[in-house]
């Protein structure tokens, strides 16, 4: 670069721009194309566009907005679903920055952005700014389809957010869990923790699931701010089996968890489980017990049953001040928790810890008590001002097919009952499991581990009416049994126990079942006599489900208690002050039975408050 | 008529009461001005005596917004704080916090920033020079370097899915790679830059005007420069070799070779030259930084970045952008949002100290190329 003499016509060079493309638009004669296709880029961060049946109704969108622009409002037209919420994301383009960061953490991936961005004026064209009131809701707009045909920035696998792949868990290989009962999954360290926590959107769809409503976002957030303390609290609201739920829930939080659709749901179980096994059990109980109201006029109620329903209901009833007695026939209390779900699943010692936090909030327990033959159940009724019920499903059904009641054929829930207090059960060397839930998968894999110890090989077969997909119990279960050597045969009805000539048992005799449940969804299953099998075996275990044991009522009693099929229909019975709570009301499952106590308590709490 | 030096004519009729002196707002109203920032100069004439710079219409409250968000949303907000360079904002605040999270950017993240850098540096000298010419009456020139600009924007559009505020950086590398095809388009363009420059030299370097508008305009000194605070390319017109890019490298620059041209000199004129040796240089890195691109991850994964959590601590992170330094200092308290995020602007120095040695004397006139010549963008000066 130096000055210099230019030559006089040097200026005029500038002329030549004159017949330059454009490089900026030049409205409207000229439609640029300089990505592939008229308008702007391929990944334009334009106006939103929202597939608003995939949508979620999750929030995130709203909860990451750096300037707060998306508001979730009510969408009458969101479908009913419960993994999902009736709420939908609402923008106020004079906020958004379009910036694209909702798009980017959305869930669903149904929110993007378009290549449009002309939306503050109705046309260019004519009457640029007539006909446009300039009020707030001329630029906030409900995101729908409309723009979608024209997509600009979508999420993809590597723009996305979320973190969607779960924090591993160790567990014990299949090799060293077999030759003995030890806790199987060991729980999260710190960091995985936290890690895990942070996953959390925090969308709380698995609150209004979870048949406790425990408050799973807050004691996530809790964990993730490390103060377990407070989250450990914040369970106990909803859930005085924490540490329980932590490790044997049916989590159907997880299965409706947002991130489950594209990716593996938060860890909500284990991280429950992590929050209860590293706090120190004296805050554990302090949380408990913190949790405490008190009530002007205490009242004395029974509880049958230590079971969860139970002890749920207990432990509100007491922190609501009342009296509380609780009836347990066995030895320990528990109910099922203790004498149906193997240690390798829940370990004495969680169970023990949980009901002494229970204890600290001051219900009195009363053990080896067996209302009917040890104190009647009219006498209870008499000497308290309510009674709630929850003895649990604690007898085993039978398939009564021939042969059912010949030694050697047993009662999965009374088999798992007898190891759990201490006895030697039989155990052959081999074995037919029947069923195909989750009790049929704790027999199955205690005795594997009992002929491991015993004969030093599994050799037990579990067979099933259901089809390998349609199996009841937890898809973890089946796997993790199948680990450990255990063989499923799905889709076969049991016929008849075989014997030998000198009538021991010699296997189980099964025909095909084409399907178990017709259209509409009730069992109703088809069989094809004609296909038939036969299973070896010695000892047969038969775990088609439980019923409930009503014997210390009267049939009057029963009656007006409205028991049809086993199971009460409400949980106000048709004896005042008589109550019913959990599996005898909703089938087997934990969280259900404490919701259920739960529930029993308040409603006791509001009857007596009345009296 | 003996006159001490610094004291004019009207100077002197107004010390007899003959001439009265006047404050002019020297703001938003003028084109030469940039952001809601002003002087207020006391004139005598067209001549300036005092100045007063007034940053009352500007302050938008950058750094204290950001405690209120989170690390990553943060990031939408921060290009804001240059609007011609936003991605060194982006990539410095980003640095930090990658800093305090002992995080490791993987290497084709690093090229990708790296790229995106100087692009936005290509971006910027462009506005730079074409703001200049603007100021000395030469619009032209300003108009044309406006359309090399708008090139570049259509590559970070394509890249980033925005022209502006391009919102490319998060914690732990950048937001997306390359679509297919992109590395080649940004090629073609420096082919199209390098094309082009003859011609602005032509208009703008070997232009009699600017070269005695420039010449001797606004003079500062090494020593001046660095005690003052002045940084890039302000700092390397006076002769002094300095560049983060090659002291403290960042990015993709430990790998990459960059050279430092100097003008020399100190004026006005030599901080035009020193921008135009800045962009050949910058054309030369970026020609380096697409030669080898290596493959991997853009970005490293750091969980829900929604709800990432820096671990207590402060950290600072500088990068060399069209103006200078730009830093990032940084204070966590171990949550989920900055404790304090401060801003180090490169517009500082000249914007509010050098202006009370350089602008009393001046012409009206020059305010704005002054302005320009040391690329004050006052919005980093009041975050």
């Amino acid at each position: 670069m130096a000055l210099g003499e230019k030559s006089f016509f040097a200026p005029f060079s500038i002329l030549a721009n004159l017949f330059r493309r454009p490089a900026t638009i030049c409205y409207p004669k000229h439609d640029l194309n300089v990505h592939g296709k008229p308008g702007p880029s391929l990944i334009y961060r334009g106006m939103h566009a929202n597939d608003l049946a995939a949508c979620l109704g999750c929030g995130n969108c709203s909860r990451v907005c750096p300037t707060a622009a998306i508001t979730m409002t009510p969408d009458p037209e969101a479908p009913a679903d419960p993994a999902k919420t009736d709420q939908r994301p609402v923008i106020d383009y004079g906020r958004c920055c379009f910036c694209a960061f909702c798009v980017d953490s959305c869930p669903s991936k149904s929110l993007q952005m378009s290549r449009r961005y002309i939306y503050t004026q109705p046309s260019l064209k004519e009457d640029p700014l007539e006909a446009v009131t300039w009020k707030r809701e001329t630029f906030t707009l409900r995101p729908d389809h409309r723009n979608s045909e024209d997509p600009g920035w979508v999420q993809t696998d590597h723009t996305s957010w979320l973190d969607l792949k779960r924090q591993g868990m160790t567990q014990a290989e299949p090799e060293q869990r077999v030759s003995g009962f030890l806790e199987i999954v060991h729980g999260f360290s710190r960091e995985a923790a936290l890690r895990e926590a942070a996953r959390c959107i925090e969308c709380g769809i698995c609150t209004a699931t979870c048949p406790a409503h425990m408050a799973i976002p807050e004691y996530i957030r809790a964990i993730y701010d490390d103060r377990l303390d407070e989250s450990v609290r914040i369970m106990y609201e909803t859930n005085p089996l924490p540490a329980v739920c932590g490790r044997v829930c049916t989590h159907k939080c997880e299965t409706v968890c947002a991130l489950s659709h594209r990716g593996e749901a938060v860890a909500i179980r284990w991280l429950k489980r992590y929050a209860l096994d590293h706090l120190p059990q004296d805050e554990r109980v302090k949380a408990a017990v913190g949790l405490k109201t008190g009530t002007a006029a205490p009242k004395k109620v029974a509880v049958i049953g230590s079971g969860p329903a139970g002890l749920a209901a207990a432990y509100y009833l007491a922190g609501m001040g009342h009296a509380v007695t609780v009836l347990e026939r066995m030895p320990k209390a528990g109910g099922t928790m203790r004498y149906g779900i193997p240690a390798y699943r829940l370990p004495d010692e969680v169970l023990d810890a949980e009901i002494a936090a229970i204890e600290a909030m001051g219900v009195t327990f009363r053990m080896g008590v067996s209302v009917g033959p040890d104190v009647s159940f009219n006498d209870l009724k008499a000497s308290h001002d309510a009674v709630i019920v929850g003895i649990g499903l604690f007898d085993g059904r039978t398939t009564r097919m021939t042969g059912w009641e010949a030694p050697g054929v047993y009662r999965a829930i009374e088999l798992l009952r007898r190891h759990r207090v201490g006895e030697e059960i039989p155990v052959d060397k081999k074995i037919v499991v029947v069923g195909g839930g989750n009790v049929a998968m704790d027999i199955a894999r205690t005795l594997a581990r009992l002929q491991k110890l015993r004969h030093g090989k599994v050799d037990l077969l579990v067979t099933c009416l259901e089809s390998r997909h349609e199996m009841p119990a937890d898809e973890e279960e089946i796997e993790e049994a199948q680990e450990e050597g255990i063989v499923m045969e799905p889709s076969w009805a049991p016929q008849a126990v075989e014997f030998d000539g000198e009538g021991r048992i010699s296997g189980l005799s099964v025909c095909r079942c084409d399907r178990v449940f017709d259209e509409s969804g009730r069992f109703d299953p088809r069989l094809s006599p004609q296909i038939t099998s036969c299973y070896a075996g010695t000892q047969i275990v038969e775990a088609i489900g439980q019923s409930a044991n009503w014997s210390f009522l009267t049939p009057e009693q029963q009656t007006a208690l409205g028991i049809a099929r086993g199971r009460a229909p409400a949980l106000a019975t048709g004896l005042p002050g008589v109550f019913v709570a959990g599996d005898i009301l909703h089938g087997p499952d934990i969280i259900h039975a404490v919701a259920d106590g739960h529930e029993a308590a308040r409603a006791v709490d509001a009857l007596l408050a009345d009296r | 008529m003996y006159l001490p030096d610094g004291y004019t004519t009207l100077e002197k009729l107004r010390e007899a009461g003959e001439y009265a002196d006047y404050d002019l707002f020297f703001g938003p109203n003028h084109p030469g001005m940039h952001g809601n920032f002003g002087y207020v100069l006391t004139m005598i004439g067209t001549e300036i005596v005092r100045v007063r710079p007034n940053a009352g219409m500007l302050h938008r409250g950058f750094e204290k917004s950001m405690e209120n968000k989170a690390w990553a949303a943060n990031v939408s907000l921060i290009p804001r704080v240059c609007v011609p360079d936003p991605d060194p904002n982006e990539v410095a605040y980003c640095q930090a916090v990658e800093k305090l999270l002992g995080c490791e950017v993987p290497i084709r993240g690093r090229w990708m920033r790296s790229i995106t850098l100087e692009l936005s540096r290509l971006g910027s000298l462009y506005m730079g020079m074409g703001g200049l010419a603007g100021a000395l009456g030469h619009y032209s020139t300003m108009y044309l370097m406006m359309i090399e600009r708008d090139l570049i924007l259509d590559r970070f559009e394509a890249l980033t899915g925005a022209r502006v505020y391009h919102i490319y950086n998060v914690p732990g590398g950048v937001r997306n790679d390359a679509p297919e095809g992109w590395f080649d388009s940004v090629s073609s363009l420096l082919d199209h830059l390098e094309a082009q420059m003859p011609e602005y030299d032509r208009l703008l370097y070997e232009n009699h005007v600017v070269w005695d508008r420039l010449q001797g305009l606004a003079p500062i000194t090494a020593e001046e420069a660095m005690a003052s605070g002045v940084t890039g390319p302000a700092l390397r017109a006076t002769g002094v070799k300095a560049d983060i890019r090659v002291d403290a490298p960042y990015a993709a620059y430990p790998e990459i070779q960059v050279d430092i041209p100097t003008s020399g000199g100190g004026d006005a004129l030599a901080r035009a030259v020193q921008v135009r040796l800045d962009f050949a240089e910058s054309l030369r890195v970026l020609r380096r930084l697409l030669a080898r691109i290596p493959e991997g991850p853009v970005h490293a994964d750091l969980g829900n970045l929604a709800k990432l959590k820096v671990p207590a601590g402060d950290a600072y992170s500088k990068v060399e952008s069209s103006k200078g330094e730009f830093g990032y200092y940084v204070v966590s308290d171990g949550g989920e949002k900055p404790y304090r995020v401060s801003v180090r602007g490169p517009s500082l120095p000249a914007g509010l100290y050098l202006c009370h040695k350089h602008l009393p004397g001046m012409k009206i006139d020059d305010v704005a190329a002054w302005m320009m010549s040391f690329a004050i963008c006052p919005p980093d000066i009041d975050r």
